[in-house]
């Protein structure tokens, strides 16, 4: 909604900032562009809820004096405005102490092919249509069981960005990326009381995205299951974790294998690269080139090519997720997973980052267990990345005889996840990619629930 | 017009005409109430590991969000832009919902009333520190936590401000501005011993300035309390698991009341129905001894504001009284469409979101026990003083809460640290547990942020100890 600017005047942009930047006497910089568009439609009870629409745009800038460095990031894209945003960036960095592993990649280290990824669908959707799509999916849970009686609403959302980074070593690269997202929150309720879920899809091509109706009955399907929820008994069971709550898991892993954590002493991993750290039948990739991924892109927040890697392999961890900077700190070369935000320094994180599935069909893997608990949902944030230490809240059902006996709520899991990782007793066929993070079910082979 | 509020408008370039005519064009019939949000915030944070302090980040942002609600629905835009022609495209976008045409005339905005108080009276001076003097502070903190005991390896602080200054309008012709600062500081360290590594936490701020932490020099007491919880960590055991009492200490504990009922008692979930107390206004929620209130209007704390973001000055709303369930956070919305007071909880992260009724300062009055006999009344259970994250499923109630400092209360006495624990129950039964209430009410030190539908906003929490008879501890360890 605000007036556009081309592609051609925000590279013009970034090149301006890096020769004034040069002039204040930086020795290296390097500036991210990024801007885009957003449609966003909420429904609720079949009718219209909430309409948000926006176009923004922001720009970082890095600057080095030597080893010295700081960041800063506007919304103000003016002339004067960008002259005195510079100064002040620049007078930051002399503020601060020299760090001496701190710079650039290498020239010569950066991506210089961009392949077609499949991350762009440039499909505009009207005002009218993406209403259409979330009524549909709140219909569709409302018609699938009689016992919706509310909901949280519908939501589809449409957005498009593009990023462009450049560097004072002659790097400049752009993309384009689009994500289209469909969900619904429908509440059951029965004389116990009231149960939520819900079911989305999100893909960054239009045609992909699954129909409003499959994600409205799947979200009523995982809703009314819980209805009728009780605590279960106190004590050590084998727990299965659903596709959904598995991929929290390879979320924990990736906050662990982090070079920042890892170097700062912040990680249960440490000093665990080379070593097993799961059973061999556990493979574990980080891929960046995924056609289509939701992680996907041609470079990494440095500028690096990304690329497809085994981060643990047959059990063995062969990889941390490094930047420049971390790597640097641990001796090791970045594996190109260097995240950026605007306007801040570095970190490093997961492109589309999944487990290799198993052969055991997740019905068998449930055949598999005479009592135990089988969990769909988590919340809150007892993990302690430092030991590993892991007690979170829990709902799911719990499992008698292979089968699902009865959902169960207001429960902990605990455990710590070094153990939990060499405690994956079975891996099942069902990856499917529905975020960055994906993960077929998963089977640890004992955990304390904690309940009655 | 106060000097603050033109000095908000001088800021942001805008005129009085734009704003009218902005309002004018989105306020038609069909539109109940509509809103303009101005919004500049500057951010720095400078931040240290390792014994250096090597990152310095600084961030400017402005734009204005534009809003109409009309029955139950809400339109939103919002632009990074700030001239006439930006406003009128969003205003433009915003009336979608109303399916109309744009008003025919513009919206004058008379009532411009002086902030009847200011609760964070600050120079921007006192809150955009020098980076030199934060570096200062930094390197100050790193010494002491190391010199506190030679295990800890490494500690890790930085120091944030923010600097904003918002400037709302509304259709009911009201135009209030306010300069809301906010600074915190934030120690981690590490603690090391025979390949046994823990972590220790401690953090503090407000909306206040740097002689805040230099006063008593405080910035050297988050040191100090971040490498003893660290250092504590190295002896702690297995948390029990299982159903069993837990006293409270004062302060932070206080997310409990934010988990099990503040998010429950937001207006919004109580209109849709979708909240586990949508049933109970008026019932008995909670043991005699609860009585809580949520009060946006404490001098300088992190969850206060002068008005909240919709102009509505900020108010202390009873929740619970003496364990009945008394009222409901609201903005404007949803007290309009329940029939209720508007309560000045209407809070939004940026002119990028929308406006939800949040929470401000949560937190129980004191009661009357002692806390020793409180911890003395437990001849089996745990003694929690400090916690991480907390999460809520507002539909059935469940909450759960992190311990990161936590104790075995044996025969009536503190005996040994434990790791921490999720600690998990239900919001509308959990506070029937509660027996006894201590004398010493204390709120947290400011470093609360809450998050709803994606939207973060800083917010407080205070509690007195209390004794829980009953709620689920998820350690690892059965109970013998």
């Amino acid at each position: 909604m605000i007036r556009m600017i081309g592609e051609q005047d925000y590279t013009t942009v970034a090149q301006d900032l890096l020769t004034r930047a040069s002039k204040q006497g930086a020795t290296a910089a390097d500036v991210m562009v990024a801007d885009g568009e957003t449609l966003s439609v909420q429904v609720r009870m079949g009718a219209v809820d909430r309409l948000t629409k926006a176009r923004e745009k922001r720009l970082g800038l890095r600057v080095f004096f030597g080893q010295r460095s700081a960041s800063a990031s506007t919304s103000d894209f003016s002339r004067d405005s960008l002259e005195r945003f510079v100064q002040e960036t620049c007078a930051l960095a002399q503020a601060v102490v020299e760090d001496p592993v701190s710079g650039l990649p290498e020239p010569g280290q950066f991506a210089t092919e961009l392949p077609e990824l499949h991350i762009h669908d440039s499909t505009k959707l009207q005002t009218d249509e993406q209403i259409a799509l979330a009524l549909r999916a709140e219909r569709a849970a409302f018609a699938a069981d009689p016992r919706i009686t509310n909901s949280e609403g519908g939501e589809c959302d449409s957005s498009s960005g593009r990023i462009i980074l450049a560097n004072s070593h002659g790097f400049l690269g752009h993309y384009a990326n689009s994500s289209f997202s469909l969900s619904v929150s429908p509440i059951a309720s029965d004389a116990a009381g009231m149960q939520r879920d819900y079911w989305y899809g999100v893909n960054r091509s239009f045609a992909k995205l699954e129909s409003p109706e499959a994600i409205g009955q799947e979200a009523t399907r995982r809703t009314v299951r819980k209805l009728g929820a009780r605590k279960a008994a106190t004590g050590r069971v084998p727990v299965i974790f659903d596709p959904e709550v598995a991929g929290s898991l390879l979320s924990h892993l990736c906050s662990a294998l982090s070079g920042y954590a890892l170097y700062k002493g912040a990680s249960f991993l440490i000093g665990q690269l080379g070593q097993q750290i799961a059973p061999d039948f556990v493979t574990i990739y980080d891929d960046g080139r995924m056609p289509g991924g939701l992680g996907t892109r041609p470079f990494d927040g440095e500028g690096l090519p990304t690329r497809k890697q085994a981060v643990v392999e047959r059990g063995r961890l062969t990889s941390y997720l490094l930047d420049t900077y971390s790597g640097k700190k641990l001796g090791l070369p970045s594996t190109g997973n260097a995240a950026r935000s605007i306007g801040e320094s570095p970190s490093a994180g997961p492109t589309n980052f999944y487990m290799v599935p198993g052969t055991t069909r997740p019905e068998d893997i449930l055949a598999s267990v005479k009592q135990g608990l089988y969990v769909t949902d988590l919340i809150g944030f007892g993990i302690n990345m430092v030991t590993g230490d892991y007690s979170r809240g829990a709902s799911g059902f719990w499992i008698e005889n292979g089968e699902l006996a009865y959902p169960v709520e207001e429960i902990t899991i605990a455990s710590n996840l070094k153990q939990m990782y060499s405690a994956i007793e079975t891996i099942g066929s069902d990856l499917v990619f529905r975020g960055r993070i994906a993960s077929p079910t998963v089977k640890i082979s004992e955990m304390m629930v904690a309940g009655n | 017009m106060t000097n603050n509020e033109t000095g908000a408008l001088a800021r942001f370039g805008v005129t009085d005409r734009d704003i009218e005519q902005a309002l004018g064009r989105v306020k038609v019939s069909a539109v109940d109430y509509a809103d303009l949000y101005f919004e500049y915030c500057q951010s720095e944070s400078v931040s240290m590991e390792e014994g250096i302090v090597k990152r310095a980040t600084k961030s400017v942002g402005q734009g204005v969000g534009v809003r109409a609600t009309a029955g139950e629905k809400t339109g939103f835009a919002y632009s990074d832009e700030l001239t006439a022609k930006d406003l009128n495209i969003a205003a433009d976008t915003a009336r979608y919902i109303a399916n109309s045409v744009q008003g025919p005339a513009p919206v004058p905005v008379t009532h411009r009333p002086a902030l009847a108080r200011n609760l964070y009276p600050h120079d921007r001076a006192t809150i955009e520190v020098a980076t030199r003097d934060r570096v200062t502070l930094l390197n100050a903190i790193d010494a002491e936590a190391r010199r506190y005991d030679p295990r800890i390896k490494n500690v890790m602080a930085a120091y944030n401000t923010e600097y904003k200054v918002m400037l709302v309008a509304t259709s009911d012709g009201l135009m209030v501005g306010d300069i809301q600062p906010l600074s915190r500081l934030q120690v981690t360290c590490i603690a090391e011993e025979n390949g046994n590594r823990q972590v220790g936490t401690f953090g503090g701020g407000g909306r206040i300035g740097l002689e805040y932490f230099q006063n008593d020099q405080r910035y050297l007491h988050f040191a100090r309390e971040a490498a003893r919880e660290a250092i504590l960590n190295l002896s702690a055991v297995d948390a029990p698991a299982g159903v069993m009492p837990v006293v409270l200490g004062g302060g932070w504990p206080g997310i409990l009341l934010h988990e099990a009922i503040g998010h429950g008692l937001e207006a919004d979930f109580n209109r849709k129905k979708t909240s586990a107390f949508s049933t109970l206004m008026g019932k008995k929620v909670a043991s005699e001894v609860c009585t809580i209130v949520d009060d946006g209007t404490l001098p300088f704390r992190r969850g206060s504001l002068n008005v909240d973001d919709e102009g509505t000055p900020t108010s202390r709303t009873v929740l619970i009284e003496k364990g009945i369930l008394r009222g409901y956070i609201t903005d404007k919305l949803n007290a309009r469409l329940m029939g209720i007071p508007v309560t000045g909880n209407g809070r939004r992260e940026s002119y990028q979101s929308v406006v939800l009724p949040r929470m401000t300062n949560t937190f129980m009055l004191a009661g009357e026990s002692d806390p020793q006999d409180i911890i003395k009344s437990v001849k089996k259970g745990l003694y929690a003083v400090s916690f991480g994250g907390g999460q809520v499923d507002i539909t059935n109630g469940k909450f759960v809460f992190s311990a990161s400092e936590a104790y075995l209360i044996e025969d009536g006495k503190i005996t040994r640290p434990v790791k921490g624990a999720t600690l998990i129950g239900s919001g509308p039964d959990i506070l029937k547990q509660v027996s006894m209430v201590g004398h010493d009410l204390k709120l947290d030190e400011g470093i609360g942020t809450c998050g709803k539908e994606g939207q973060s906003v800083p917010v407080g929490v205070g509690l007195p100890t209390i004794r829980i008879d009953e709620i689920t501890v998820g350690g690892t360890k059965a109970s013998s």
